[in-house]
């Protein structure tokens, strides 16, 4: 392998492993915090001893996950100097802005809120204590959203324009990026999967109490607040699932083909539910699948809500079809060629000190001049595939793609169905069959390969880029050379290991004590305690 | 009036964490982990590739980069 595939390659192996192990935190804070600002919400409401007790508990399971996980996303922003600076220095501000003021959000909002959270219950009033409690939680969602509107960017490109003089893209409508339909998109279908995941770890914890006939109280009704945030969050994310789809085939529709391992485009394509993949490359024409499932004109209607819709195959992306208005990809590289050229051209200049050059290649890449509007529209935009080998290099890796849409898919529907069914023998006082509490606890691990599955769609599936159609990853890495990267990629692999060790030790610990405080028998209801006051 | 807020503050985190009980195991893991993530990992492991470049001769190094990529 050479050197620079190397590089690539280390630098990305160890981006998804400190990304991965960034998403075990994040998204148990994001709905842990909700929840506990609910529970809050009823000892507030009601002034039941109980209420408090458990918010408390729950409290303080997110209080571990959020100190484990904290500032576990930094190393993240050192990989971006280190091994991705081509890459960090051509985005430019696009990721400045975004990452400041999450910074601040996350300061102002969590740091303060979390600290009345946990330091004031008996030093701040309750109504404020509630309100810390629901700002801990709006801050955390804040927080993603950012780092969601960098992300999104980077998967659909708007609101910037690149300076050749300074090779930065600089924001020219930070509304445009903030509210990009991919972005918005984006931040729901994340949140509301941080929430159900919230949601599912509440209902498997507090299941385990029941297994072990503990703290029978304060688990049912956890199960039932979870079981209805749950299933509100998850019957959101099929509606932003649904909404992902239309906006990628819009946007990324090679990501979608290689989805659904679609290689030859039709209309009222299919959607394969399951299928076998074969190994390797197949011939023009043969079915990739050795079996498959598959459902007529589905996939027209999940991508375009028209069940008449052509689906653009990878074949037809690859090779053009003149018939839709696709550009074949060897053209898009002989495009992003010329923008290449117009950027050594101006390099070239510079060292001669030609101004009047420097000047005229300039105007190529400014939108306000004429000949910057037809230079960006029918060569920049390509850019990146003039970095490409081949026109099969825009391909992204179809069986991974493909497998873990269909883990996410079918785990969400998986719990879908245990919302309702936990929410049905909640209410039929049926929660105490061992089986169902079995199901409950070991669904835990499910919801976060379901997230983790997301994610690999998400930026596998848009492989080879960095940037969509601008920056793939190979003209994105730095100049160095692999030794330090992995090096440090076996640090992590330790760091990260010990880190999760701690972590599920100290957690595991703290569910073992239960929730501490007033015992549960000394806990009597309001109304109860009404009653047995006028008996008296 | 400014200073007694300040005080109250003070007062509140300084308290809070003197009360800590299983907290205080969490935050000695948070500052072993700020140490080793700015102490050790960013200062000997992840210098950034261009941090004795101005912002001129960033973009001039990037621009070199991007029109003639290794292969």
């Amino acid at each position: 392998m050479n050197e620079i595939l190397e590089m690539v390659d280390w630098s990305r192996a160890q981006f998804a492993m400190t990304a991965m192990y960034h998403w075990l935190f994040v998204p148990l804070t994001l709905g842990l915090a909700f929840i506990c600002a609910i529970m809050e919400t009823q000892y507030y409401r009601t002034g039941d001893l109980h209420w408090k007790r458990t918010a408390k508990f729950w409290m303080k399971l997110f209080g571990i996950n959020f100190a484990v996980g904290v500032v576990t996303g930094i190393i993240l922003e050192f990989q971006f100097g280190t091994n991705w600076s081509n890459y960090a220095h051509f985005v430019g501000d696009i990721f400045g802005a975004p990452l400041a003021i999450e910074g601040i959000v996350a300061f102002f909002l969590e740091s303060t809120f979390i600290a009345v959270m946990f330091f004031g219950w008996e030093r701040v009033s309750k109504r404020f204590h509630l309100v810390s409690t629901w700002m801990v939680a709006i801050g955390a969602s804040l927080s993603a959203l950012w780092i969601l509107i960098a992300n999104a960017w980077m998967q659909y490109p708007v609101g910037t324009a690149f300076n050749i003089a300074t090779m930065r893209n600089e924001m020219t409508d930070f509304w445009a990026v903030a509210l990009s339909p991919v972005a918005i998109n984006k931040f729901l279908h994340t949140a509301l999967s941080g929430y159900m995941l919230g949601a599912v770890f509440v209902m498997g914890v507090a299941a385990w109490f029941l297994l072990r006939g503990r703290e029978e109280r304060m688990a049912l009704s956890s199960i039932r607040i979870a079981a209805w945030f749950g299933g509100a969050a998850v019957v959101l994310l099929a509606i932003t699932g649904d909404r992902s789809g239309v906006i990628m085939a819009e946007t990324q529709p090679m990501k979608l083909a290689a989805m659904e391992a679609h290689y030859d485009g039709a209309r009222r394509a299919p959607l394969v539910v399951i299928g076998a993949l074969k190994a390797g490359e197949t011939a023009d024409g043969e079915d990739p699948f050795h079996f498959k499932i598959k459902i007529p004109a589905l996939l027209s209607v999940a991508s375009r809500h028209d069940a008449d819709a052509f689906v653009p195959g990878i074949n037809d992306l690859v090779g053009g079809n003149a018939e839709y208005g696709l550009m074949p990809i060897s053209e898009k590289m002989e495009r992003g060629r010329v923008a290449i050229a117009a950027m050594s051209e101006y390099s070239a200049a510079k060292r001669a000190g030609d101004r009047e050059t420097m000047q005229a290649v300039a105007e190529k890449f400014d939108p306000l001049t004429p000949v910057g509007k037809t230079f960006l529209q029918d060569y920049y935009s390509h850019l990146g595939y003039g970095y490409l080998s081949s026109p099969e290099d825009a391909i992204p890796p179809v069986g991974l793609t493909f497998f873990s849409f269909r883990v996410m898919v079918g785990l969400g529907v998986w719990f879908i169905l245990l919302f309702a069914a936990t929410l049905w023998m909640s209410y039929k006082k049926k929660l105490d069959r061992r089986w169902m509490l079995h199901t409950l606890l070991w669904s835990i691990p499910l919801a976060y390969i379901a997230g983790m599955a997301g994610w690999i769609v998400t930026e596998v599936g848009r492989q080879p880029w960095t940037i969509q159609d601008l920056l793939p990853t190979v003209a994105a890495v730095s100049g160095t050379s692999t030794g330090p990267v992995m090096l440090t990629f076996f640090i992590f692999v330790v760091l990260f290991t010990v880190l999760l060790v701690a972590e599920i030790r100290i957690m595991t610990r703290q569910i073992g004590r239960g929730p501490d405080d007033v015992p549960p028998e000394a806990i009597i209801p309001p109304q109860l305690a009404k009653t047995e006051e006028k008996q008296a | 009036m400014k200073r007694n807020i300040l005080c109250r503050a003070w007062r509140f985190y300084a308290d809070g964490f003197a009360r800590m009980t299983w907290g205080r195991g969490l935050w000695l893991l948070v500052l072993i982990k700020l140490f080793v993530m700015f102490a050790i990992l960013r200062l000997f492991f992840f210098t950034p590739h261009m941090k004795n470049m101005d912002d001129a001769r960033q973009a001039d190094y990037v621009r070199e980069q991007l029109t003639h990529p290794r292969q």
